[in-house]
């Protein structure tokens, strides 16, 4: 159901909302970018509509909204554990469309990849969001290319339109918030792009052949490891684990689990000191691989979702999206 | 009729005398050695009406046109006003040229305006000073260098002020990929080490250039709102005693810097040598004579340092001696 509130209500009803639900959007963090005086767009709690950055693309995803980067499984004593407890409210997460389209990526890893993920799912089912739709394409991102560009599968559709903002309601749970108010009600269509400056296809034809193109360890030699790619990438899911024995007492601590990323040091390091994939070469080409091959002949369909993030972000201006085009160049 | 020229006075107004006779070059300071591209152009036009055509870049960040005469000083003058403009140098007359030379010019490396490793705008601090202190013909020199790399050398100036930050740690946020552990051991001084999983910073140790934030590929280490400046004081080049800055801030600000700079003015008048040369006195010369103690308390008058800035109480110089 679509509406037009005057601004003034939609504050009111933000209000509303905040009640129950912890609100997460693109926020900007002035000063935190990796240099002076730079800013950066990541996820944050909110506490009103103007907080959110609406213009660009965040550099950080949502995904942190449901998988937390440094995440506590359980506290241990000497023969007890206990699980800590979930937040008590809802999940309200500001999102774009390839970012929903993320989000059934990391369903599937979670989810449907085996036993459903205990974390994971509780917070899941507590998450409505809302889709922010994009009026002009983001600088690096393909989501054309990857069929990410649109999306109906939103709770909500909210856009800010100067004294106004329109609103599509496809929830039952959040319809409840906007039914009572004298609003008109209008058709609301959510903004799309349908044209990106990056255009990207991809290869067909990857197979453990593949493996021996000299193109892995060109870009390999370039990349520094750093792991920005998949920290930004809002459908990489790895994590690791970590067992924290306190201080004054060893025999109590907690086990978390932590994002991880398959290009730095240590990811693949084993028991007993071996280590699978040791140059940034092996490693890209696992990436690339588990990004745009391994995934889909799993599930059907590639994990990328086009958002752009890892190209804006990486240090040695490494594009991967123009090593996936040279990929297919090269099969044509 | 032989050349009449008060060559005090025209060294004052940033003319040099040069061996050859009659013939002089034309100075152009540019404070933080930030200028708009159009200024080029206007040297390479005074260059070419009135001196030779060759300009040298010198060593405080200015232009000397060289080759001009000296009885064209005035109509130089008149052709520097626009440069003066730009540059927004403090002038009591206009079209009389630049107003003083004792101060040199503040120099500053290029800073976070492009410096991945900056941690401030070296530019808007120069001028900030630049306003404070010019015209002025007491013998300063002020330098400023966006990080500890120190590439704008400015240990070797009476005022070296270095860029630091304080790093925030978010440990939610931090991932143990130690990027910021490797870095800080490279590039600088090995403050960081891994505890639990997570990052310990050795806070004596730490220099705060920074390294640590620009590795951080999370932001679990994000820079300090305040920024912070280190000062270090009377390092000097030259014929008796040549010798590094020493740390005598860490941890300052911007506004207590300010003061103590223009607190050193009012000692320098205070205690300079009435008979030195030229009326000229370096100050690390005058601190050496008068002590550091003497100099500390006029310089630290009416200034509020930050209750995190570290203060050395006393400073020792030690340099090479050829004086002794
Ligand atoms: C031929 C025999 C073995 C092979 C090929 C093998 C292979 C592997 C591989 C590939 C992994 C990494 C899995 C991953 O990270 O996804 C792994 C991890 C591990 N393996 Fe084995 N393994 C062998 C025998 C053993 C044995 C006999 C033990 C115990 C006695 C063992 C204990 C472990 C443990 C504890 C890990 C987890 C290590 C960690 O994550 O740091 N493995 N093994
Ligand atoms: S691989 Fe890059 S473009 Fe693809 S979803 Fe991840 S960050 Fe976005
Ligand atoms: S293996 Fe690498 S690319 Fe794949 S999900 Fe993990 S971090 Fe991302
Ligand atoms: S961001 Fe760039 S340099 Fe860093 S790991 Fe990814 S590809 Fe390599
Ligand atoms: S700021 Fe401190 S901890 Fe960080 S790299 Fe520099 S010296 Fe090391
Ligand atoms: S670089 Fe950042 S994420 Fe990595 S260990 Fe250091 S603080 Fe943690």
């Amino acid at each position: 159901m679509g509406y037009q509130l005057s601004r003034k209500t939609a504050d009111e009803v933000f209000g509303k909302l905040k009640e129950r639900y912890d609100i997460f959007a693109p926020k900007l963090f002035q000063g935190e970018g990796c240099f002076s005086d730079t800013d950066i767009i990541r996820y944050g709690k909110i506490d009103s509509l103007d907080e959110i950055e609406y213009e660009r693309r965040s550099d950080y995803s949502f995904k942190e909204a449901l998988i937390a980067i440094n995440e506590t499984l359980f506290y241990f004593t000497e023969d007890e554990t206990t699980v800590p407890s979930c937040t008590d409210k809802k999940l309200l997460i500001f999102l774009r469309s390839c970012d929903l389209h993320a989000l059934k990526r990391l369903d599937a890893i979670y989810l449907e990849n085996g036993p459903e993920d205990f974390y994971y799912k509780r917070l899941r089912e507590k998450a409505s969001f809302v889709l922010m739709g994009c009026s002009q394409t983001c600088d690096t991102g393909f989501c054309v290319s990857m069929g990410a560009n649109q999306t109906d599968q939103y709770d909500l559709y909210l856009k800010l339109d100067g004294d106004f903002v329109l609103v599509d309601c496809k929830s039952e749970e959040l319809a409840g918030y906007f039914q009572h108010l004298e609003t008109e009600d209008c058709a609301v269509t959510a903004d799309y792009v349908t044209e990106n400056k990056e255009n990207v296809t991809l290869p067909k034809n990857l197979s453990v052949d593949s493996f021996q193109n000299p193109i892995w360890e060109s870009y390999g030699s370039r990349c520094i490891g750093c792991g920005r790619c998949n920290f930004v990438c809002p459908t990489c899911t790895c994590f690791t684990m970590q067992d924290i024995h306190y201080r004054d007492n060893s025999n109590v601590g907690e086990r978390r689990r932590v994002w991880a990323s398959c290009q730095v040091d240590g990811y693949t390091d084993i028991a007993g000191g071996n280590s699978f994939r040791k140059t940034q070469g092996e490693r890209m080409r696992f990436k690339v691989m588990h990004k745009i091959y391994d995934f889909e002949k799993r599930f059907g369909y590639p994990m990328c979702i086009g958002c752009g993030r890892c190209d804006a972000v990486c240090p040695e201006y490494i594009s991967y999206a123009n090593l996936i085009s040279q990929l297919a160049k090269e099969e044509a | 009729m032989g050349l009449d020229i008060n060559t005090k006075k025209a060294k004052k107004n940033a003319f040099r005398i040069s061996k050859e006779r009659g013939i002089g070059a034309s100075r152009i300071r540019v404070p933080g050695g930030y200028l708009k591209a159009e200024i080029l152009g206007m040297v390479q036009e005074i260059a070419e009406k009135y001196g030779n055509g060759i300009v040298h870049l010198t060593t405080r960040q200015g232009f000397e046109i060289e080759g001009i005469h000296l009885e064209d000083m005035d109509a130089i003058n008149e052709m520097l006003q626009p440069i003066i403009e730009l540059l927004d140098i403090n002038q009591q007359d206009e079209g009389t040229g630049y107003p003083a030379s004792g101060t040199r010019n503040i120099t500053a490396c290029i800073g976070n305006n492009v410096c991945p490793f900056a941690n401030y705008n070296t530019a808007s601090f120069a001028k900030r000073v630049e306003k404070e202190i010019f015209p002025n013909d007491l013998h300063f020199k002020v330098a400023f260098t966006g990080c500890p790399n120190d590439c704008g050398k400015v240990r070797l100036h009476d005022f070296g002020i270095i860029g630091m930050t304080m790093p925030q740690y978010d440990p939610s946020r931090c991932v143990n990929c130690q990027a910021c552990v490797k870095g800080c051991k490279s590039l600088s001084v090995n403050a960081l080490r891994v505890e639990n999983y997570k990052i310990v910073r050795d806070e004596e140790k730490c220099i705060g250039c920074g390294v640590c934030i620009t590795k951080c590929p999370t932001r679990a280490f994000t820079r300090s709102k305040q920024k912070y400046y280190k000062l270090t004081l009377m390092g000097r080049t030259g014929k008796k005693n040549p010798r590094l800055g020493e740390d005598f801030l860490i941890w300052a600000d911007e506004d207590s810097i300010v003061k103590i700079i223009l607190n050193t003015y009012r000692f320098v008048k205070e205690y300079i040598d009435p008979k030195a040369p030229g009326g000229k006195e370096h100050i690390g010369y005058i601190i050496d004579r008068v002590g550091f103690e003497e100099f500390k308390k006029w310089a630290l008058e009416g200034v509020e340092l930050l209750p995190e800035t570290k203060m050395k109480e006393c400073v020792y110089w030690n340099g090479i001696h050829f004086d002794r």
